[in-house]
C-alpha cells in the first residue's frame, strides 16, 4: 500500500486502463460484488489440513450413497425423457404433493397449489425479494441474520433493520418499538424475515408464545412475515414448534428445503405463500428460470417414496447432536473465556469472544492455525457483530469438531495476547462478506 | 514440452496463487505439449516423481511457495523448477533482510524498522509507538515483514491509528515492518531472465484512487494502469536500472517483478519484490509482458523451456 503523486516534469499523456471495459456499464449495485481479502482467506478452508467450521455442510457421508446412486441411475434409464426435460414453472406436481406431507410435520396445512418450487430455498428468498423489494424499502431481520439472506436483500438494495433476540428468539418487545419507530419516520416495511427455528447463525429457537405475539404484532402494522425454515426437523430433544405459517395463511410466507434434511446437491427448496403472492413468485421464477430441474424433482420425489427419509432425519439428528455436544464440551474445556449458547437442533453455535476481540480482525490468524469460522459481522447489515463468530458442528467429525476448537483457543490466546499489548483489536480485515461463498453461508 | 504448475498451498494468498496458476495454464496451451496444476499437498511428491513433465513452474504465493521451503524441495529432488532458488528466495522473502541488501548494494529503500510483537509486550508499546511516529513522522506503512498481496499491510497517517495497523500486521506474522511512506509514481518493474542476460520490461504504472490494496489489486476499475508507465525516458531508465540491480543483487532468476516509487528527485525506492509475482488477469507482470509488445504464451514457453534445458540441478 502506497501513496500516489504525480512526480514532476514526468509526461502525463498516456492512455490507462483499468482491465474491464464494462466497468462504468455496471449497475450500481454491482460495484459492491468484488474479490476481497477475506473471501481470500476461505479459499484454505477447503483443504484437508483446515478444520472448517465455517461453512454450514450437511454430513452428506450420513446418507446411503449407493443406493441413491442406484435411484439416480433408474430414474435417467426409466424416466430420463422427463427427468432430462423441461418442466412445470410452478414445479412437480408430484413433488408439490408431498411437500405438503413434509409440511404437516410442523403444522402446516396446505394445499400442492400453494407451493412453488424453487432451487434451493435461495432462491426462493430471491423472488420473494424480486417481487416486494424496491431500492431502499425496508426488511426487517433479526440480529444476527443468515449471511446469505443479508446477500439477497443488499443485491435488491433493500435496507435491512435488525431487531435484537434473546434465548427465545426474536424480542417482541423490540419488534414492536422498531416498527413503531419506522412507521413515525413514514418509512414502510415490507416484510420481517425470520428463521424461528435453530437459528442462523444464532442457533436459538423461537418460543410458542412469542410466534404468536410476534404475529400479532406483524398483523398490527401491516407486515408480511417470511419464515425461512430449514432446521424445523432438525431438533434433538423436542417434536417441532408449530410453524408460524401454521398460525397464519394471508400473513406469512415460508420456505422450506430439502437441503438439510436430505441434501443439498439437488438444490431443491420451495415457497409457501398467499394466492396472489404465489401466482407472481411463478411468474418470477418462470422469468429467472423457467423451471426448476426436473431431474432434482425427481430424485426427490422418488426418495420420498422409496426411502425412509424419516429415518433419515432422525439418524442426522443423533449425528449432530454427537457433534453439537463434541463441540459445547469442547468450547467449556477449552475457551472459558467466551460464551456462547447450546443450541437444541440445527447446525450452529453462536460464540461471543472475550472482551476486545474482533472475529474479522483474529481471521488470518486462524487460518495460520488450520481452523476456520465466519466472523459475526457476516450477520448483520451495518457491520455490528465482531465480537461473536459463527461455529459450525454440522460437517466435521466430532474428534474433527475437538481439534478444530483446541486450535481456535490457541487462536485467541493468541490474539488476546496482542490485544493486550496494544490496547485495541486490530484493523478488520478488508472486504466483507456481504457477497457470502458457499462455504460461508 | 510439459510443464507442471505448482498453484494453491495453504498461505493466505492461496486464492490469488489458484488464480495465477490458471492464467499461466491458459496462456501456455498452445505454446506447450501438456499443462498440469497441481496443489501443494500430499499428492505432490508423488506427482513430482512421476515425472510426467520437462519443468515444474511453481507459483506459490506467500509461505512455503516464496519462502524457499518448495524451491528447496524441488533441489532436493533434482527437479528442473522456473524461477529463484531456495537461498536466495528466502533472501528475498525477508522483507528486512532484503532491504538490508539493497542498503549494502546502494539501491534506494524506504527507512525502516523491523520489530517482532516480543519487543512491545516487552517493554511497553506506546513508548515505541511514539519513537516510531518520532523517528518517521507520518505516514507510515505497516506491513507483516513476510507475505504478499497487501495482505496485513496498513498506511497509517495518524498516530492514534497505529495501534491498530500493529495489531492487524501481526495478525498475519510475529514481526512487522515499518517503514516511512515515500510519496511518488508507483511502478512495477518486471524482469525476465537471469543474471547479465535479465532484461526488464517496460514499467508498468499504477494509479490508484486509494491505498492499493487486496481490493484495488484483485477487482479490475479501482486501478488505472498505464503500461508502459507514463514516464520520460530517463525516469524510465532509472526504474528500469534498479529493477535490474535487485534482481541481479539478490540472484534472482528467470523472473521477478519489483515494486517502486519514483520520487520527485528521480529517486526509485524499491518497495518490494517478488520471485513468484502474481500472474492473475490484474497483475502487473502480464501487463508488462503486453506493454513489451510480446506474447504473454511465447514469453511463458521461453522462461520455462530455459527452466528445463538447466535440466536436472
Amino acid at each position: 500500500m502506497r501513496m500516489n503523486d504525480s512526480t514532476p516534469g514526468v509526461p502525463r499523456t498516456a492512455e490507462g486502463t483499468r482491465l474491464d471495459p464494462w466497468f462504468d456499464s455496471y449497475a450500481a449495485r454491482a460495484h459492491n460484488m468484488r474479490a476481497s481479502e477475506i473471501r481470500a482467506l476461505f479459499a484454505v478452508a477447503s483443504r484437508p489440513e483446515v478444520v472448517s467450521l465455517a461453512g454450514g455442510m450437511p454430513f452428506i457421508g450420513g446418507l446411503p450413497l449407493a443406493d441413491i446412486g442406484e435411484m439416480m441411475r433408474r430414474i435417467i434409464v426409466e424416466r430420463g425423457e422427463v427427468a432430462l426435460q423441461y418442466g412445470s414453472g410452478q414445479g412437480d406436481v408430484d413433488l408439490r404433493e408431498q411437500i405438503v406431507t413434509v409440511m404437516a410435520l410442523e403444522g402446516i396445512v396446505a394445499h400442492p397449489d400453494d407451493i412453488v418450487v424453487t432451487t434451493g430455498s435461495q432462491q426462493a428468498l430471491d423472488l420473494v425479494t424480486t417481487i416486494f423489494i424496491d431500492p431502499g424499502d425496508v426488511v426487517v431481520a433479526e440480529a444476527p441474520s443468515y449471511v446469505g439472506a443479508l446477500g439477497v436483500f443488499r443485491a435488491h438494495e433493500a435496507d435491512v433493520v435488525h431487531v435484537d433476540m434473546d434465548g427465545d428468539g426474536l424480542i417482541p418487545e423490540a419488534l414492536e418499538t422498531t416498527l413503531a419507530g419506522l412507521a413515525s419516520q413514514g418509512r414502510r416495511v415490507k416484510f420481517l424475515y425470520t428463521v424461528p427455528n435453530f437459528h442462523n447463525p444464532g442457533g436459538v429457537t423461537m418460543s410458542l408464545e412469542r410466534r404468536l405475539r410476534v404475529l400479532e404484532i406483524c398483523q398490527r402494522y401491516g407486515v408480511l412475515v417470511l419464515e425461512d425454515n430449514p432446521y424445523g426437523l432438525l431438533g434433538f430433544d423436542h417434536e417441532p414448534l408449530p410453524a408460524l405459517r401454521s398460525m397464519s395463511e394471508e400473513g406469512v410466507i415460508y420456505l422450506g428445503s430439502f437441503s438439510k434434511t436430505f441434501a443439498p446437491g439437488f438444490r431443491v427448496g420451495w415457497a409457501v405463500a398467499p394466492h396472489a403472492v404465489r401466482e407472481k413468485l411463478v411468474l418470477a421464477s418462470e422469468a429467472a428460470i423457467l423451471s426448476p430441474s426436473n431431474a432434482s424433482q425427481l430424485a426427490i420425489s422418488t426418495y420420498l417414496d422409496h426411502f425412509d427419509w424419516q429415518g433419515q432425519i432422525k439418524s442426522f439428528r443423533e449425528q449432530y447432536r454427537e457433534r453439537r455436544n463434541a463441540m459445547i464440551s469442547a468450547l467449556e474445556e477449552s475457551i472459558p473465556a467466551a460464551s456462547w449458547n447450546v443450541p437444541e437442533g440445527g447446525f450452529y453455535v453462536w460464540l461471543k469472544l472475550p472482551p476486545g476481540l474482533d472475529s474479522k480482525s483474529m481471521l488470518p490468524r486462524a487460518v495460520t492455525a488450520r481452523v476456520a469460522y465466519v466472523p459475526g459481522t457476516a450477520f448483520y447489515y451495518d457491520g455490528q457483530g465482531a465480537d461473536h463468530l459463527r461455529l459450525s458442528y454440522c460437517y466435521p467429525t466430532p474428534e474433527r469438531i475437538r481439534e478444530g476448537v483446541r486450535r481456535l483457543a490457541t487462536v485467541i490466546d493468541a490474539e488476546m495476547e496482542t490485544v493486550n499489548i496494544f490496547g485495541t483489536s486490530g484493523d478488520a480485515v478488508g472486504g466483507t462478506v456481504e457477497f457470502p461463498s458457499p462455504d460461508m453461508a | 514440452m510439459d510443464i507442471l504448475i505448482l498453484a494453491g498451498g495453504l498461505s493466505h494468498e492461496r486464492d490469488v496463487s489458484i488464480r495465477s496458476g490458471r492464467r499461466v495454464q491458459e496462456a501456455l496451451r498452445d505454446h506447450a505439449n501438456a499443462v498440469t496444476v497441481q496443489d501443494v499437498d500430499t499428492s505432490l511428491i508423488p506427482a513430482l516423481r512421476s515425472g510426467d513433465y520437462s519443468v515444474v513452474w511453481p507459483l506459490l504465493h506467500g509461505a512455503s511457495g516464496e519462502d524457499g521451503s518448495l524451491q528447496a524441495l524441488l533441489e532436493l529432488l533434482d527437479i528442473p523448477f522456473v524461477g529463484t532458488e531456495s537461498k536466495p528466495a528466502r533472501v528475498a522473502w525477508t522483507k528486512p533482510v532484503a532491504k538490508a541488501v539493497f542498503s549494502r548494494m546502494g539501491i534506494a529503500t524506504p527507512e525502516y524498522v523491523t520489530l517482532p510483537q516480543s519487543l512491545f509486550r516487552e517493554v511497553g508499546a506506546e513508548q515505541v509507538l511514539d519513537a516510531i511516529a518520532a523517528k518517521f513522522g507520518l505516514p507510515v506503512v505497516v506491513k507483516p515483514a513476510q507475505g504478499g498481496s497487501a495482505l496485513g499491510v496498513s498506511l497509517v497517517r495518524q498516530r492514534d491509528d497505529l495501534a491498530r495497523a500493529m495489531v492487524h500486521c501481526f495478525a498475519y506474522g510475529d514481526v512487522a515492518l515499518i517503514e516511512r511512506a515515500v510519496i511518488g509514481t508507483e511502478v512495477a518493474v518486471s524482469v525476465v531472465g537471469t543474471g547479465d542476460d535479465a532484461r526488464a520490461l517496460p514499467a508498468v504504472e499504477i494509479a490508484c484512487d486509494g491505498p492499493y490494496d487486496y481490493d484495488a489489486r484483485y477487482n479490475a476499475g479501482r486501478v488505472e494502469y498505464f503500461a508502459p508507465a507514463r514516464l520520460d525516458a530517463d525516469a524510465a531508465a532509472i526504474v528500469s536500472s534498479a529493477a535490474l540491480a535487485v534482481h541481479r543483487a539478490l540472484d534472482l532468476r528467470d523472473l521477478s517483478r519489483v515494486d517502486m516509487i519514483l520520487e520527485s528527485d528521480g529517486t526509485a525506492q524499491v518497495i518490494d519484490i517478488n520471485i513468484a509475482p502474481g500472474m492473475t488477469e490484474t497483475s502487473l507482470f502480464p501487463q508488462a509482458v503486453e506493454a513489451a509488445g510480446l506474447d504473454l504464451g511465447e514469453v511463458y514457453r521461453e522462461i520455462a523451456a530455459h527452466a528445463a534445458s538447466r535440466g536436472r540441478v
